[in-house]
């Protein structure tokens, strides 16, 4: 059973008028981008296509829409059933800096009809982008005003649709995209009972467990006191502090982006003991553990000793009832 | 080099000022450095209207008084001596990306004033906002206002003025190796750390090595060889990455008892964090905490980590003993407040 290597493909959808920062966080999240190379980026052409694979044997297809309006227009018409058949996920991004918001909401009204025709159960995730151009003080109540408009013009997806604000400039992106990344990992459950078992043998208080490439977290667990973390945020927090380490390292060293990957960091103080390691082919593990040495050189061999099992669930994911039929 | 310049009884505090026209980034400038205010989020900050006086408190004492644009420093009105008196340099701030030929006057003005009575003071000006220029015309930019500065200043027979000159950009790490370069000039003990550097890399086989100043991450000393700014940047991020785990993990979990004790036996004093690098010939990175307020950072060589670590670990002992002996201050506090 396991010789056959099934890939579970995802169809993702990135929309968005032209100018939303659709490229901008695709760059980002997949191909190593920092923040500010992004103004480098043209429109996008039609459509442009990533793959990225992930834990589990989940084959990430990304569809990156150009959203000027003779693109959309032809999205809707001649390509209607191409683009919106078999999706998983919409991600529709919004741009909190549009001068015409009610024609941006038409628009993904449009977008969402074609959605419920082809792919009726797929799931929808709504990011309000660009929030770092609203004062702080005033942004959640932007946020709720626009989700309140965008849900009700959601249709079929009204009461299921997610929201998210996010910036480039910020961790509300790594955010959002964990949370859809989440959504679409096949055996989630699976990972983290393994993961929770590899936390015991370990005395780990905090097990994450996140894709190389993209730094997101495929999923974590967390043990006793851990869990009165004070900061709930620090999952997303710790994507984005990797990924611009791995950015720092490229930048100056001259490696390319993707090969910048350390085999092993680690931080040792009075409070705590963290280190991360490699787990699987695309996948590094981050134990914060209790501060001890003893603790430490354990946890290190017996996470090298637990990678078979995790390189096994990686090929050998069973099937399970897909997200949506086409 | 190393010598407080006018330095005199009183506060001992020195003193940064930043000057130069409005809008020329000097608040800026401060909320990035000293308060790691995110550089998008200055686009928000008020115009200042007063003398913002504001005290560091770090491995040094010092303060950064934030001008006002549009004031006049030598109004008589104005007491010249109390501003001037204790100064540790002159930031002067020139907007890279707007008209700089007022601000130039302005500036010579004011070194030709100070000249006579506070002949010592060092005058650092900054070039800023250079991230919007494209290579050539900020080199173009930056040669223009030097020329300038120096072409006025010995046109009034001033040559060889004490004036340095930067390009800074608060959007990149710039910002924070030309405030390194300005207070390492405020440091009277450079070259015995400077010579202490040496001797831990020569010993360890350390590429380079940085002395942190950890909350504005500005560096305070390296050692002497050629320093680039992609390993000063290397080593900032560094820090960033330390810091910001350790205060994810680093909260206070209340009274834990039994087995606890036997652990802060074996876990750290010190801060210390290793990062190896996955592909063959890169170097790794080192970070230990030096006191409350310094970090050492290295760069080393593809040589096995584990082997040297005893090495290392001896010898930055050694550059920590007599770290204490070159800076008791920092010692004293951190006894009052333990590090964690
Ligand atoms: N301030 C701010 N600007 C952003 C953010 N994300 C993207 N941008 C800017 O938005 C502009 C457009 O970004 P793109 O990613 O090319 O837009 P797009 O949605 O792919 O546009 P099309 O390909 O034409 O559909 C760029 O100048 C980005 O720098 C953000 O979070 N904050
Ligand atoms: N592009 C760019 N803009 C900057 C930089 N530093 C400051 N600014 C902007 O310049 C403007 C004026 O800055 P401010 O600090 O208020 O100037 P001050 O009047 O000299 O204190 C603000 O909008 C800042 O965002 C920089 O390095 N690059
Ligand atoms: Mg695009």
């Amino acid at each position: 059973m396991n010789t056959t290597k099934r890939q579970k493909q995802r169809k993702v959808l990135l929309m968005g008028k032209s100018g939303a920062g659709k490229s901008s966080m695709r760059s980002i999240v997949f191909s190593n981008y920092v923040a500010k190379d992004v103004r480098r980026l043209g429109a996008t052409i039609d459509v442009e296509h990533s793959n990225i694979k992930f834990m589990g044997n989940l084959m990430l297809n990304l569809w990156d829409c150009g959203g000027q309006d003779g693109f959309v227009e032809n999205y809707l018409t001649h390509q209607r059933a191409h683009v919106f058949s078999s999706v998983a996920v919409l991600i529709f991004v919004f741009d909190i800096e549009s001068r015409e918001f009610a024609a941006d909401v038409i628009s993904y009204s449009s977008i969402i009809r074609a959605l419920a025709e082809h792919s009726p159960s797929a799931a929808v995730f709504v990011l309000i982008h660009k929030m770092d151009l609203v004062q702080a003080r005033l942004r959640q109540q932007l946020f709720d005003e626009r989700t309140e408009y965008i849900r009700s013009a959601s249709e079929s997806f009204a009461p299921t649709v997610d929201f998210f604000a996010t910036s480039i400039w910020d961790q509300s992106l790594y955010k959002a995209w964990t949370q859809i990344i989440y959504f679409l990992i096949p055996n989630a459950r699976s990972i983290e009972g393994l993961l929770r078992e590899l936390a015991e043998v370990v005395e780990a208080r905090e097990l994450i467990l996140y894709e190389r490439t993209t730094c997101l977290m495929v999923t974590h667990v967390t043990r006793d006191v851990e869990a009165e973390n004070p900061f709930s945020d620090r999952f997303e927090r710790i994507s984005s502090i990797l990924k611009t380490h791995k950015q720092s390292m490229a930048k100056h060293t001259g490696i390319p982006a993707g090969s910048a990957n350390f085999a092993e960091m680690q931080i040792k103080t009075g409070r705590f003991m963290f280190f991360i390691t490699r787990l699987t082919e695309n996948t590094n593990l981050a134990a914060a553990i209790p501060p001890s040495e003893q603790i430490f050189n354990a946890a290190r061999i017996n996470i090298a000793l637990a990678r078979p099992r995790f390189a096994e669930l990686d090929i050998a994911s069973k099937p399970r009832p897909a997200v949506q039929q086409a | 080099t190393g010598r407080l310049p006018n330095s005199k009884a009183g506060d001992g505090k020195p003193r940064l000022l930043l000057m130069g026209q409005r809008r020329s980034g000097k608040s800026s400038i401060s909320s990035v450095v000293f308060h790691k205010l995110p550089p998008s989020e200055t686009l928000y900050l008020e115009t200042t209207t007063r003398i913002k006086k504001e005290s560091m408190h770090s491995f040094m004492d010092f303060q950064v008084w934030d001008f006002p644009g549009h004031l006049d420093y030598f109004d008589p009105a104005f007491d010249v001596d109390n501003i001037f008196e204790e100064i540790g340099a002159l930031i002067w701030v020139i907007d890279a990306q707007d008209e700089y030929l007022e601000a130039i006057m302005r500036l010579n003005t004011t070194i030709l004033n100070l000249q006579h009575s506070y002949p010592n003071i060092n005058v650092e000006v900054f070039v800023h906002k250079v991230d919007g220029l494209s290579e050539d015309y900020k080199g173009d930019t930056f040669r223009d206002i030097i020329q300038r500065v120096q072409d006025e200043l010995s046109d009034h027979g001033y040559e060889n003025a004490p004036v340095s000159f930067y390009q800074t950009s608060i959007y990149d790490h710039s910002i924070f190796e030309a405030f390194s370069k300005v207070i390492q000039k405020l440091i009277p003990q450079l070259p015995t750390l400077e010579a202490l550097l040496n001797s831990l890399c020569s010993t360890c086989h350390i590429e380079k090595a940085y002395l942190f100043d950890i909350m504005s991450k500005i560096y305070i000393a390296t050692d002497t060889s050629p320093t680039d700014i992609g390993s000063y940047e290397i080593c900032s991020d560094y820090i960033d990455v330390v810091i910001d785990v350790s205060e994810i993990y680093g909260w206070p979990r209340g009274e834990q008892n039994g087995d606890d004790e036997s652990l802060t036996e074996t876990g750290n004093n010190d801060a210390e964090s290793l990062i190896t690098m996955e592909r063959k010939g890169n170097n790794y990175l080192y970070l230990r905490e030096i006191n409350k307020y310094l970090a050492l950072i290295c760069l080393m060589g593809d040589d096995s980590p584990a082997e040297k670590k005893a090495v290392i670990d001896y010898n930055v002992g050694v550059f920590q003993a007599a770290l204490k002996q070159v800076f008791p201050r920092a010692e004293r506090d951190a006894v009052d407040a333990p590090a964690t």
